[in-house]
């Protein structure tokens, strides 16, 4: 057992073992409190930049199923292609896995993706730690491997230039074209599009799609700061003046908002779990979303041609934003779910309506 | 409604649910009213429900109670199964719409959809669910022709039955027909399905309101796989082993079942799943608060029951409050950061003839949940809190197994045990998989416990053993003990030496909060848990010296149940009402007192002398009290006076001089208070010495006993020789105490409360059986009816000087044995007793508030004698769950075998009686019964019940014997056969057999006296006892509770009793 320790940039120092890849890292500390999913929360290039602590306690219980990708070159089992977490910091790891689907343990694939993870740390305490005081940035430093601060804020960085597809992707065949604009997608997202038998075309967070034909426009989940993405703010802006239907989610909802004017702020510590309420504004109709993300849309900045969708019911923020006129819309949870819970996957239904 | 006395199947958790449902109305200023004749329970207490009634919950009482107080709304699903078929049955023959009553919640059309097998079947079929698919048979036959049709291995369950009354698996034509004969006694129709035995069993718990807004509060996993009941099963919240798209899946799937069926409220799906798939089945729906949902409310802090009644009355998941963090909303699904596993408790060792295998029926009695951040240290502290002598997974007295394969493949209450000696003798993860079907990552988890001990039995002495692995085995749940006993050489040093050792290198636990959002806000909860997988405690510590202790009862039990929840939560009342903080330690999931909000700090931890210390050191209390939680914390009170712990009210030493049968009898003898003749023996010479003085039969049993475990009355040389192998066995340490066995005497059970030595209150309630039956089966009578004035002045005389001599300041309770004004001490417990709160309630006076007031160093005036001048009488009766116990001799003795009561109260002793055993279950017979009427004197004092039923017109079968009596005594009747006459050439074919007229249920009453307690007589009768029970025909076992049975529902009849509730009760202060 190869001791590790979970260096904060506040100071605290908690200790543990480390797993996965034996090495160091360092990353912006953020907590999840999802208590499954985590081959697809470590794949999701959302959480790219990012050291993840899982609040459940006991991680690894189902091993981590195959790599396998479909005829299109969607991942069967992930989020995308590799892990994105930077490291992984959990109380108690299940070395002994059981699932039928499982081909090999949490620790072998996080060696082999060159993942550190450290487990034995309290990670309710930890989580206190980041409520209280916020994200911030952290070490994972193994006992032969020394490294300190200061280390660089990912959210500095363009995330999303990092995760993004380089060239345009197709997927599928259908009668109707959505575009996809890649800030981060996860492959889940792919899958509810083409399920639904929409051609999709893939296209990098920065490509400029304004001349392409297509009968609706997706912007996708993705990492970090909204505030990195002028060009597909500006791509949006130009979309916007036609009257084809747009839908958004996460990433896409601080993106949609911004273009429609509306401002994006950091979450103290973000919301990152599959147990978070969003309310339909108005109606009498409330949905557990699964989410992740630090950013959020700023509800009194929206412009008089927008109006507030979906609310969070815990902390009141913004879950999502519509057009009042033009089919245009967006949320910040994640109805693609994977990992989470289905009950807003209907809301792709409603977009592919309006094509 | 609430559900009745506690039995198998059906227990403490549906006093949890009734309270908060009733908490929840009454914050909306509505006015209840409960009906529910459980004596015991926090919500038949003042101040919970406006008006009770102590009534059964049967359609004929709750109409009337209907028809006098003319509710506006009705709820039905919270009092379990029995208030749930109650609610269908008013619905049916529209006594609810007659009287313009709104069933509140889920509607009963929805009830009856997944209540009926063929409906609810037909119904997920309309959504594509995969159901069991099952046969109905109405008969044998038809039974026979489903199960060719689909092939053996299959299931069998009886309809409309709870805790899976009637079930079990069957693998060929004889099995089936046996258990058919049993399920068509309770249930007219029987269901015959494909077996999935080894399949994952999964729960989810959901909750939906009438805007169709719907989530899932928790999910769990059954650790041992489908063919064993989920009230059997060791059970984790949450899931362990599913994978995202299992447990969303399953959770998609429950929501989309629970909006189908129209569910307003709380709902139980239960699932089948495949361990090498996703393919499923849908088990069973339970559109009611469920044993489930009390756990799963436990285990997240979700108070589902208050959530469901507040959703009950129209309101929005929305427009509720998390209150727990009490800012964010109801409508979010609790997001844990530990897990909890429930364990059940059995008590089948208490049951002479029953089988230990467990299955598809309900045996269990109680169940305890366990907190941790491993499942290590979570099953460890469970294995511990069942208390039943384990210290854990490992490091337990040696289990004695023929064959462990064998034992692995059939499982038994013990299975647990069984893999952990599987493990320690070399058995790998896969082959106990292989026999046990159980999850191999539970079996992994299992091993690494096994392997830490390895690890720790290198060395010699805890100074050698690394700190690192010091704390591992802490963080996997070992204690102190087990730790001590892990060591190569054990005995070299105490637990207490252990347990310094390891503070010294600052192992400890830390405490952490049950928050439900797993540390995402901040939450103001009190519920509480103690782990070694953390390194900071959640809350800070006053250290002023306001906190008090209140030490649970743990796991129900028999001989412990919702009476000692009933007498923490009046303490709790009292001590915060006192200004003190009420700080309770327990870790019963079916409990009120572990509810969010009746304490001012729920420790959900062990009861173990190493945790109370522990707590003891975080909260610096003003003392511990241990006289309120029955005989787990009565037996902690000198350990912890001994290590520097204030134990309030009577002292730890006066305590034990009661507890400790030698020291209590020198005392009585030296305050010239009589007691039978007894000797504490340790050999058999010496013990047949002194029987010789005294003569047979002799009472015979070690001390420190709680409910007669391993207590028995012994009629002759034969049985005390066998009995005595077996007793010395049970407690090498304590040798055996035998007394001379008093026959035909009247027990009393006097309980009261004490200011040091000084009686403030107390009540004198005299046991309609002869002493012979334990006090925990008796049907009491309150106040006492038959007593001779002089008796009741001995009685007070005594008792006083009891408590004068032990210096009480407390609760107690004395039993006494009274003949022809002589009266004899036969126990004495320096606590609350069970009987606590059916007196409290009959004298609408909390005893249990006075003596809270009394520990905490109060001086409460004494009650007035004439507060005790009742113009009532309450009588409380004892459930038994026999019916689940196959094979077992529903025959009353020492021992105690009940498993829950009841008391009804009313102006006429004979109504009072009727009330409280039709409360039980007992129906009155229409035209017939039988009867065999055990020895001489027994029959005597049957006679003039013979007379009555024959007077009112009943057809009595009688066996031989009897059948010679009542004929002789010019009482017309019918002779049957005994099973040992059954193949007499002479009488077969001339008699009817007894047994034959109990299965073609040509009688409504079994009056069964066994005329002593040798093999011959048992066995005989047995099988006439045994067939009744399984007929669900009403018996009685003893005389003089028969006759009064037999004298109440010859005197009263049900229809024309006018229902009165408590508080028209009046009494005179």
């Amino acid at each position: 057992m190869k001791k590790a320790v979970l260096k904060l940039s506040n100071g605290v120092c908690l200790s543990g073992y480390s797993f996965g890849y034996p090495h160091s890292c360092d990353g912006e500390v953020v907590f999840s409190t999802a208590m499954v999913g985590y081959p697809e929360s470590l794949t999701d290039p959302s959480y790219s930049g990012q050291i993840l602590c899982v609040t459940y306690p006991i991680i690894g219980n189902y091993g981590v199923p195959d790599e396998a990708v479909d005829e299109m070159g969607i991942s069967v089992n992930f989020e995308s292609e590799k892990i994105w977490v930077r490291g992984l910091v959990i109380s108690e790891y299940s070395e002994d896995y059981s699932h039928w689907d499982a081909v090999k343990s949490l620790g072998a694939w996080l060696d082999e993706q060159k993942i550190p993870g450290i487990y034995g740390v309290d990670t309710r305490y930890l989580t206190q730690l980041l409520r209280e005081n916020g994200s911030m940035t952290g070490i994972i430093e193994v006992e032969d491997e020394p490294r300190s601060f200061p280390v660089p804020d990912p959210n500095d960085e363009n995330q999303i230039a990092i995760v993004s597809c380089k060239e345009p992707i197709v997927y599928g065949d259908g009668d109707k074209t959505v575009v996809l604009v890649d800030c981060g997608v996860k492959h889940n997202i792919l899958r509810c599009f083409v399920q639904r038998g929409i051609r999709l075309v893939r296209v990098p967070w920065d490509y400029d799609f304004t001349e392409m034909e297509y009968d609706g426009l997706f912007i996708s989940n993705g990492p970090g700061n909204p505030e990195h993405c002028v060009a597909t703010v500006e791509h949006l802006r130009k979309a916007m003046q036609q009257d084809k239907p747009i839908f958004g989610i996460c990433m896409g909802n601080q993106l949609l908002a911004r273009a429609g004017g509306a401002t994006t702020y950091k979450l103290k510590y973000g919301h990152r779990s599959h147990n978070q309420p969003a309310r339909m504004v108005g109606s009498d109709r409330c949905f557990i979303t699964s989410q992740n993300h630090g950013f959020a849309v700023d509800n009194s900045s929206l412009g008089a041609d927008w109006e507030t969708w979906f609310t969070n019911m815990n902390d009141g923020s913004n879950e999502g934003i519509r057009h009042k006129s033009k089919p245009f819309c967006s949320v910040q949870f994640h109805p693609e779910a994977s990992s989470g819970p289905t009950d807003t996957e209907f809301l792709f239904d409603e977009f592919i309506s309006k094509l | 409604m609430g559900s009745g006395a506690l039995k198998i199947g059906q227990a403490g958790e549906f006093d949890y649910s009734g309270t908060q449902a009733l908490k929840a109305l009454r914050e909306e200023g509505i006015e209840t009213v409960l009906i529910n004749p459980n004596v015991a329970t926090v919500q038949t207490s003042e101040g919970v429900a406006d008006k009770i009634y102590f009534y059964p919950v049967t359609p004929l009482f709750v109409e009337k109670v209907i028809a006098k107080e003319r509710p506006e709304g009705i709820l039905l699903s919270f009092g379990g199964q029995t208030a749930l078929n109650c609610g269908v049955d008013l619905y049916r023959n529209g006594v609810l719409e007659k009287y313009g009553v709104t069933v509140l919640g889920t509607p009963v059309q929805a009830i009856m959809d997944t209540e009926d097998r063929e409906l609810f079947v037909q119904k997920l079929d309309e959504i594509n669910v995969k159901t069991i698919k099952s046969q109905p048979a109405g008969s044998l036959q038809e039974a026979l022709d489903a199960a060719h049709a689909l092939g053996y291995p299959l299931i069998v369950r009886a309809a409309y039955a709870l805790g899976g009354l009637g079930s079990g698996f069957v693998d060929n034509d004889e099995q089936l027909t046996e258990l058919c004969e049993k399920a068509f006694a309770f249930s007219n129709q029987v269901l015959v399905e494909k077996s999935l035995k080894g399949w994952k069993e999964i729960e989810y718990e959901v909750v939906r309101d009438r805007f169709d807004n719907c989530l899932t509060v928790c999910n769990m996993e059954n650790f041992d796989p489908l063919g064993i009941h989920t009230g059997e099963s060791i059970v984790v919240a949450p899931s362990q082993t599913l994978s995202n798209k299992d447990f969303h899946y399953l959770r998609e799937l429950s929501i989309k079942i629970v909006r189908h069926i129209g569910i307003v409220g709380e709902c139980n799906v239960q699932y089948a799943y495949d361990p090498d798939s996703m393919d499923y089945r849908v088990i069973e729906v339970n559109a009611r608060l469920s044993r489930s949902s009390a756990l799963a409310s436990k285990a997240t802090g979700y108070p589902l029951a208050f959530v469901a009644a507040k959703l009950g009355l129209g309101y929005g998941l929305f427009d509720l409050k998390n209150s727990v963090t009490k800012n964010t909303p109801a409508f979010f699904e609790p997001a844990l950061d530990y897990i909890v596993c429930k364990i059940p408790r059995w008590d089948l060792s208490k049951f002479n003839g029953v089988s230990h295998k467990i299955g598809s029926s309900m045996k269990s009695v109680g169940e305890v949940m366990s907190i941790g951040r491993t499942f290590e240290e979570a099953i460890q502290k469970g294995l511990r809190m069942i208390g039943q002598g384990a210290h854990g997974f490992i490091c337990n007295k040696e289990l004695k197994v023929a064959d462990i394969d064998e034992a692995l493949k059939e499982p038994t209450d013990n299975r647990i045990f069984v893999i952990s000696k599987a493990m320690l003798a070399g058995y790998t993860v896969d082959r106990i998989h292989e026999l046990t079907k159980i999850d191999k990552w539970f079996l992994y988890k299992l091993e690494n416990i096994v392997n830490t001990y390895h690890e720790l039995n290198e060395f010699d002495r805890i100074e050698d053993v690394p700190a690192e692995l010091l704390l591992k085995a802490k963080c996997q749940g070992f204690s102190d003990h087990q730790l001590q006993r892990s060591l190569m050489t054990p005995d070299n040093s105490s637990t207490d030496h252990i347990r310094e050792w390891r503070k010294s290198l600052g192992i400890v636990p830390y405490v952490k909060q049950i928050d439900t959002l797993a540390a995402e806000f901040p939450a103001q909860t009190n519920y509480l848990y103690l782990t070694y997988n953390a390194t900071k405690h959640d809350i800070d510590y006053e250290k002023d010296g306001k906190s008090t202790i209140v030490l649970g009862s743990g796991a129900y039990r028999i001989g412990s149940s919702v009476e000692f929840d009933w007498c923490s939560v009046s303490c709790l009342n009292t001590l915060r009402a006192e200004g003190y903080r009420g700080v309770l330690i327990n870790y019963n999931p079916e409990t009120v007192s572990t509810d969010y909000d009746m304490c001012d700090r729920l420790y959900f931890d062990e009861l173990t002398l190493e945790r109370v210390l522990d707590i003891c050191e975080l909260e610096t209390p003003h003392g511990v009290v241990v006289s309120v939680g029955g005989q787990i914390p009565n037996n902690l009170a000198l350990k912890l006076d001994s290590r520097g712990i204030n134990i309030l009210g009577t002292t730890a030493q006066n305590i034990d001089k009661a507890e400790d049968r030698h020291k209590f009898s020198s005392i009585v003898d030296q305050i010239g208070v009589s007691q039978p003749a007894w000797k504490e023996l340790t050999t058999l010479n010496d013990v047949h010495k002194f029987i010789s003085t005294v003569g047979y039969p002799v009472l015979v049993r070690p001390s420190y006993v709680l409910s007669g475990a391993a207590m028995n009355v012994c009629p002759d040389e034969s049985k005390l020789k066998q009995f005595l192998s077996q007793a010395a066995e049970v407690s090498k340490d304590h040798p055996v105490v035998v007394s001379k066995f008093m026959r035909r005497c009247k027990e009393i059970d006097f309980d009261a409360v004490a200011d040091h030595g000084k009686i403030l209150a107390y009540a004198i309630s005299e046991h309609i059986e002869y002493a012979g039956v334990h006090s925990g089966d008796a049907t009491l009578a309150f106040p006492a009816q038959k007593l001779y004035t002089r008796t009741v002045q001995l009685i007070r005389k005594d008792a006083q000087k009891i408590a004068k001599a032990l210096d009480i300041c407390g609760p107690f309770n004395i039993q006494f044995l009274s003949r022809n004004n002589e009266i004899k001490v036969i126990e004495c417990n320096l606590r609350a007793s069970r009987s606590f709160p059916f007196i409290s309630k009959v004298l609408r006076t909390n005893l249990i508030e006075l003596a809270t007031k009394v520990m905490l160093g109060q001086h409460p005036a004494q009650l007035p004698g004439s507060a005790f001048d009742l113009d009532y009488v309450g009588i409380k009766a004892s459930q038994f769950s026999f019916a689940r116990l196959e094979e077992a001799d529903p025959v009353l003795s020492v021992d105690m075998s009940s498993t829950g009561e009841v008391a009804c109260i009313s102006d006429s002793f004979d109504e009072a009686m009727l009330l409280s055993l039709m409360s039980v279950g007992n129906t009155i017979p229409r035209k017939s019964v039988l009867l065999s009427m055990g020895d001489a004197l027994q029959k005597a004092d049957l006679l003039t019940a013979c007379k009555k039923l024959a007077g009112t017109g009943y057809k009595l079968y009688a066996t031989g014997g009897s059948y010679k009596y009542l004929v002789e005594n010019h009482i017309p009747a019918v002779r049957v056969l005994w099973p040992s006459e059954e193949n007499d050439p002479m009488l077969k074919g001339v008699y009817k057999t007894a047994r034959e007229i109990v299965h073609q249920r040509e009688v409504g009453l079994v009056v069964n006296i066994p005329k002593d307690f040798s093999d011959a007589e048992l066995s005989n009768g047995y099988m006439v006892r045994r067939a009744a029970v399984d007929c669900n025909i009403p018996l009685f076992t003893n005389a003089r509770l028969a006759t009064n049975f037999i004298r109440a529902f010859c005197t009263v009849r049900p229809a024309d009793i006018e229902v009165k509730s408590w508080d028209e009760f009046n009494h005179n202060i």
